[in-house]
């Protein structure tokens, strides 16, 4: 098949993705943007196989059929809840093919290498060309050889790069898989030395770099290959769980820029274009969380950030429990309800109670409004979907900045499973390890519930006054017993 | 000590100031209960029940006044009573100190004191002796009740068999206590219901009740109703005036109106005008609880109903309370059991007339042969003011205009500096790099921009979503190893042949998870 077709269908396919991501703009659009994101990967992946220099189809297609149906059967199964899991876990196996491409464009180009040394010297520059026609090279190769002395310097700059990204993006999506799962403490943990110890393997893999561009050998691109592992491990282990969604959306960007750096490389212009969309989308959606939580973009990227400055202030007060008849008799006094809903809702799986809750109250003429701060939850939007997936339309689900001036007109708030996003300490005490973080201002509403599993701090481990207040009661219980013991109660 | 309550002088006063119930408790604060034969009995309490309670009888008004300490009674007291008190004596009654300077004049000159029920401060710990809230909450359902009484018809609605019944339209002036307790009445009665007052703060009040607030439209600053202690204070001419003009405009469809504006010390201002009454409807009904103060329509005739020429029926009576003795007794005689209980810090039967209390002082007209009306500003207010929100800086047009004009020049200024700066840097890679390579770095470039532009447009409850499906689309990467797999190296192949096969678990899972959260959401 002609080189044309391949250019063309690769034009198309990025077209078809710039779609893709521009159609999330809406509920319904995006509904159709997945498609053009599906019929893109689609004629990429076919354009490539039919295009030059791809041997070993049957194996190719005998492959991602094998991993589309494990991806399949894990799309199925997976809770909504696991979402952020999931998308870590998938990042890592991005990241670990980039690492895989990576390689294989070093040694092929050691092949070529050697192969260009065996070429008779008594050829000229056309006899070369016929030459190498018949060694069999395939077209990376051929491309390789094609390639001047200084387009190889930046090749080998490039697959460094390329492979670095990867490796860091591989091990920093497993730890988030890991944390995000439970399977490792969600605290941030550092070793001794912390941000030291990630320059240090910074400067190595600087200097492997040198290394590698003088000699070509192998060994420093695996040195550096080994460190950017510890970098990517130890980045995401100092991370602390609050910062979870900003991590996730940053793995997702690493993982574009990657497959941009390899795309250089290979000298594959679609790889170029979609790594760069999915490196500056993922970039700007890590921008965005840290506005929202009022964190400096920089100290979340580079792992972690500084401690309490002073003394945090003292909370005194008691909080106050209610059962599910107090809470129930405020409901049906209530007109105007804002439910807040956190990351406790996800665990708890509350999502299809709160559901039934919403249907009932609304039924009764209620106002019953969502407020989701960005970062509920553990990915960007975590919130959202689990609402949709209880079929709480989305309409009534609002966000931070279009519910926050209604709370001193809402009669009771409802806050499930949440805690820093709604912590009055970020606007009250300058000391806060949260200070200046935007938050839900729900303490102004008349009432506030909170149901919370026991009284210890959350996630992020920041006491929260809120649970003080005069206004404020604690349910406590898990999540979706406390909310499906009202449904009885509400008649 | 004792406390003895005597029987209301006053013509149809049915109240009594104790009822067995609250004997009993005063009995538990340490004082003994006199009662006049026959007092409690227009309220529905006989004297056996009153000894069955362990109060004491006296036979006469003489004998009660003699024998008791403290006396408690409803009504303002005459001449005749007051001449009975002597230095040692308390008296707890309503007694209108700003209106009656010759009873105070003469309790005074008795030395005796005298607690007015009225002047208990309007602050949350008073609430429970508040016996103006408790009247006048019986009033307005009592307003309701004699509305109805004088009213031709249903007030729900109703479809019946026999046809079709109009809901009874109410409006209710003044949500005060009463006008509030009007309004849950003739809610709960069915009726539709619509309540003004000149304090719009109320308005989420009347609404909680299930009434429509009638909304003036009107610009200027209505007083804030905190600062007269709760209690509406007098109104503006042009104020005056748009509140007039929307009640002529609701007049012809009004069946039921109830006035509850009275303003403290003074004349009931006149709400419901001549003419308004004329552009009823015949039959409709017309309550003045104002009328013992001049009423708020001034065809009110005080104590009496009469029938207009065009077959309105104004009811002017002004002892609503008296007319449900029995549940207005209870609620008094409560109110005064609990301002005994204030006035008893040690529960021992001596009563301590506590000057420093602001509760006390404030209802302390005369103390030890001195009038102590009126008391000074309580310290504690009775509801806190309302905090005047900053009003936004209006900005006028050509500060609008600068101020924007200001905010492009930076952007353009921002922008400029970027794309020069990223220009120069292109450039300077430009100079070095060969053509092959700027070629991609040129893509690479455009691309970041165009992921850069289109992310911004995304909604903030599809990041979820768009973290998938990015994800699902960085498995692009399967292209690279897809021109590797066919190399004749072993290890290559191998390597390429697992990339492969991971990425295609990527983009399955990505995009197939995407379309199931999208699936998800919906519209109401």
């Amino acid at each position: 098949m002609e080189l044309g077709f391949t250019t063309a269908a690769y034009v198309v396919a990025a077209v078809l993705f710039i779609l893709a991501l521009g159609g999330l703009s809406g509920q319904e659009s995006a509904k159709r943007a997945v498609w053009y994101g599906i019929a893109g990967m689609a004629l990429a992946v076919f354009a490539t196989l039919i295009g030059p220099g791809s041997g070993l189809w049957l194996l190719s297609v005998v492959l991602i059929a094998a991993g589309g149906i494990i991806g399949y059967y894990v799309a199925k199964r997976v809770q909504m809840t696991e979402m952020p899991q999931l998308v870590a876990a998938m990042h890592s196996l991005v990241g670990l093919a980039a690492v895989f491409v990576g390689f294989n464009a070093h040694f092929e180009m050691t092949f070529v290498a050697g192969v260009m040394a065996s070429a008779p010297t008594s050829l000229t520059a056309v006899g070369l060309e016929s030459w190498m026609g018949e060694q069999n090279l395939g077209s990376f190769a051929q491309l390789i050889a094609h390639k001047t002395q200084v387009e190889l310097n930046i090749l080998k700059v490039e697959l460094f790069l390329g492979v670095f990204i990867g490796a860091v993006t591989f091990t920093g999506s497993v730890i988030a898989y890991g944390k995000l799962a439970g399977k490792v403490s969600s605290a941030a943990n550092k070793l001794p030395g912390g941000h030291m110890l990630n320059a240090g393997a910074a400067a190595i893999s600087v200097i492997a770099l040198i290394w590698y561009f003088n000699s070509g050998a192998v060994l420093p691109l695996v040195i550096m290959t080994l460190m950017a592992f510890f970098i990517g491990y130890h980045l995401i282990m100092g991370i602390g769980g609050a910062d979870m969604p900003v991590v996730v959306s940053m793995l997702n960007s690493y993982s574009g820029w990657a497959a941009a750096a390899i795309g250089f490389s290979l000298g594959n212009d679609l790889l170029i274009v979609t790594g760069a969309l999915v490196g500056s989308s993922g970039a700007i959606l890590s921008y965005i969380m840290c506005k929202a939580m009022n964190r400096s973009f920089i100290s979340v990227i580079l792992g972690g950030f500084g401690g309490p400055a002073g003394e945090q202030m003292e909370i005194d007060g008691e909080q106050k429990p209610i059962d599910a008849d107090g809470v129930a008799a405020a409901l049906r006094e209530a007109d105007n309800i804002v439910i807040v809903p956190g990351y406790g809702m996800a665990v708890a799986q509350a999502q299809g109670a709160v559901s039934d809750l919403t249907t009932k109250l609304r039924s009764q003429g209620k106002n019953v409004r969502f407020a989701i701060h960005p970062v509920a939850g553990r990915l960007p939007g975590h919130m959202n979907v689990l609402l949709a997936e209880a079929k709480v339309p989305y309409d009534i689900v609002l966000e931070m900045d279009e519910v926050n001036d209604d709370f001193p007109d809402t009669d009771v708030v409802i806050v499930i499973g949440s805690n820093d996003i709604v912590n009055p300490a970020a606007q009250e005490d300058p000391n806060s390890p949260i200070a200046g973080m935007p938050v839900l201002e729900v303490w102004k509403a008349k009432q506030v519930f909170v149901s919370k599993r026991g009284q210890g701090t959350g996630y992020s481990g920041i006491e929260n006054p809120l649970f003080y207040k005069e206004n404020t009661q604690m349910f406590y219980g898990d999540a979706k017993e406390s909310v499906s013991s009202l449904l009885p109660l509400l008649g | 000590m004792k406390i003895g309550v005597p029987k209301e002088i006053l013509d149809g006063e049915n109240r009594v100031a104790m009822t067995p119930d609250s004997a009993g408790m005063l009995q538990k604060l340490g004082y003994e209960c006199l009662i006049e034969k026959g007092a409690g009995a227009a309220a529905g309490f006989s004297d056996a029940d009153y000894k069955a309670a362990g109060v004491t009888v006296s036979k006469t008004a003489a004998a009660l006044w003699k024998d008791a300490d403290i006396i408690a009674k409803v009504r303002i007291p005459t001449e005749t009573e007051l001449k009975r008190l002597t230095k040692d004596k308390t008296l707890i009654t309503f007694f209108n100190p700003g209106g009656n300077e010759e009873g105070l004049e003469l309790a005074k000159s008795k030395g005796a004191t005298v607690i007015a029920m009225e002047m208990v401060p309007r602050i949350s710990r008073a609430q429970k002796m508040d016996a103006l809230s408790s009247m006048a909450n019986i009033a307005g359902y009592r307003a309701v009740i004699e509305a109805g009484n004088n009213f031709g018809r249903f007030f729900t609605g109703q479809v019946t068999a026999a046809g079709k019944v109009p809901p009874a339209k109410v409006l209710v002036v003044g949500a005060g206590v009463a006008g509030l307790a009007a309004i849950g009445t003739s809610t709960s009665l069915g009726a539709i219901t619509y309540a003004f007052d000149v304090r719009p703060e109320v308005a989420e009040q009347v609404e909680s009740m299930g009434a429509e607030f009638v909304y003036l439209d009107f610009e200027e600053t209505q007083e804030d109703g905190s600062a007269s202690g709760g209690y509406a204070s007098v109104s503006s001419p042009e104020f005056r005036d748009a509140q007039l003009a929307k009640f002529r405009e609701l007049a012809p469809e009004m069946d039921i109106v109830i006035t509850t504006a009275l303003i403290p010390n003074r004349e009931a201002p006149e709400l419901w005008t001549e003419d308004m009454v004329k552009s009823m409807k015949s039959g409709s009904v017309i309550i003045d609880l104002a009328a013992e103060k001049g009423g708020n329509c001034k065809l009110t005739v005080a104590d009496e109903k009469i029938v207009t020429d065009n077959g309105v029926t104004i009811v002017g009576y002004t002892d609503f309370p008296s007319r449900m003795a029995t549940q207005s007794s209870t609620l008094y005689a409560n109110n005064i059991r609990h301002m005994m209980t204030d006035l008893t810090p040690e529960k021992d039967g001596k009563i301590n007339v506590d000057m420093e209390d602001d509760v006390i002082r404030g209802s302390t007209v005369t103390h030890k042969g001195e009038i102590t009306f009126p008391p000074p500003p309580p310290k504690v207010q009775a509801i806190a003011a309302q905090k005047k929100p900053e009003p936004p800086k209006e900005l006028t047009p050509e500060e609008k205009r600068a101020q924007e004009i200001a905010a492009f020049k930076t952007q353009t200024r921002n922008q400029v500096t970027l794309i020069v700066v990223g220009a120069v840097l292109l450039l300077g890679v430009g100079l070095v790099a060969p053509a092959s390579f700027m070629q991609h770095f040129v893509v690479f470039v455009l691309a970041v921009f165009v992921g850069f532009q289109v992310i911004w447009n995304v909604s903030h409850s599809l990041h979820t979503p768009l973290m998938s499906v990015t994800n699902a689309i960085s498995s692009i990467i399967i292209l690279g190893a897809l021109m590797q797999i066919g190399s004749g190296s072993a290890l290559v192949v191998v390597l390429a042949a697992l990339s492969v096969f991971m990425a295609g678990i990527n983009i399955f899972g990505g995009f197939l998870v995407t379309r199931r959260m999208l699936a998800m959401f919906q519209k109401s």
